[in-house]
């Protein structure tokens, strides 16, 4: 059933939640520290030993994929509903401290990406190459 | 009794149009947002031959909507402000957003994650003190010179959240929290849009440049736009690392890096 797919997602999602509120209760943040990440892991754990099972029939999985594939709109909406008014208004404090971080960070991302490529290099190689 | 025209009771009355669209504003979210798409891929394909990804111009169409909304009404939540799109606040609220992101990471392979998990902390470390000290120094160059201001304004230039959170932490004054928050929208935002087209040049085509990528911005919105805009299989990639991001930096931002600013000023 399409909906066993759907609430082993939503199972994923609220132990990661709960988890990564643990987390930041421990650490004495306020925040939730990582929850999604972790209920990414869990999903990606979970559904290995189903497959590798066989419990995973073709609804179960639709039932999760429906989601994945919903991603981008959901994405459209979010960026409808931010505070662009806000950003805009900040000043010039505000985009210089915006455009400079980016700027850099963006920057960093192919000497980091190159500084540890030697390490990881034999394992490079993802399943579903780019034509 | 009802003695209007048909097309003006559909109009003015309390069943009107309006009224039914607002009722069910997922439902007409879902078509809005769909129709955002429609119009985008269109333009993708006719205008610019598909060299500009429909995604990408999908949310930049998103942003310049939510900036229209926000400009009529006054509010904070974009376009999601107009009564009659409020479902847009809740499709693209946290919690859908972190259900389909959670759902991007299904079919990927654990082996990828642990292979690259070490440059992925580097990443989250790096990005975060980086952020933090750019924040500080522009903070300082626009002439804040108590470690309070500077450290919440660098904390802004981690995200929109680790900003008020630190600055409150701090007791800095809502001037400078209210900068924070410009700050880190202005950063998310630019993810959003810059991100498809420097993709190729800072070699951002393989899971573990998107691991490293989620952990240098740190940004969640604006992680994710950014990538489903350059190739939605790097998503759950850069999702992963950004998500730990914000609650790392609520914890480093009021702490260990206000001691440091403090060593400095």
């Amino acid at each position: 059933m399409v909906i066993y797919g759907t609430a082993l997602l939503a199972f994923c999602m609220l132990v990661g939640l709960v988890i990564g509120q643990m987390l930041g209760i421990a650490l004495g943040v306020g925040k939730n520290v990582g929850g999604v990440g972790i209920a990414m892991l869990l999903l990606i754990v979970l559904s290995d030993w189903l497959r590798r099972r066989d419990r995973l029939p073709v609804p179960t999985r639709q039932g999760v994929l429906f989601w994945s594939s919903i991603y981008i709109p959901i994405v459209v909406a979010m960026a409808a509903s931010q505070n662009v008014v806000k950003a805009a208004s900040g000043g010039w404090l505000a985009l210089v401290a915006g455009v400079t971080t980016v700027l850099a960070c963006l920057a960093l991302v192919p000497v980091l990406s190159r500084f540890g490529s030697n390490v990881a290099e034999p394992q490079d190689s993802p399943p579903g190459d780019k034509p | 009794m009802n003695c209007l025209p048909d097309w003006q009771f559909m109009l003015l009355s309390k069943h009107s149009l309006v009224v039914l669209l607002e009722k069910n504003s997922l439902i007409t979210a879902l078509f809005m947002v769909g129709a955002i798409l429609w119009v985008s891929s269109f333009i993708s394909r006719k205008l610019t031959s598909g060299r500009i990804h429909a995604s990408a111009i999908a949310i930049f169409m998103g942003l310049a909507l939510a900036y229209l909304g926000g400009m009529m009404t006054g509010g904070e939540k974009g376009l999601a402000d107009v009564p009659l799109l409020a479902g847009i606040g809740l499709l693209g609220g946290s919690m859908f957003r972190d259900l389909a992101i959670v759902a991007t990471a299904f079919g990927v392979r654990l082996q990828e994650f642990i292979a690259t998990g070490l440059s992925g902390i580097i990443a989250l470390t790096l990005g975060i003190f980086v952020s933090f000290l750019i924040g500080g120094l522009v903070a300082y160059a626009f002439g804040y010179r108590d470690a309070e201001s500077i450290t919440t304004i660098g904390a802004g230039a981690a995200t929109y959240i680790v900003g008020p959170v630190t600055g409150t932490a701090l007791n800095a004054s809502s001037e400078v929290i209210a900068l924070s928050v410009a700050a880190g929208l202005v950063k998310s935002i630019l993810v959003m849009i810059l991100t498809p087209f420097v993709a190729s040049r800072i070699g951002l085509d393989n899971p573990r440049s998107a691991l490293i990528f989620g952990g240098l911005m740190g940004t969640t919105s604006g992680v994710a736009a950014g990538l489903a805009a350059t190739d939605e299989k790097l998503v759950p990639y850069g999702a992963m690392t950004a998500t730990f991001y914000t609650g790392l930096g609520c914890l480093l931002g009021p702490s260990l890096i206000f001691m440091i600013v403090k060593l400095f000023t």
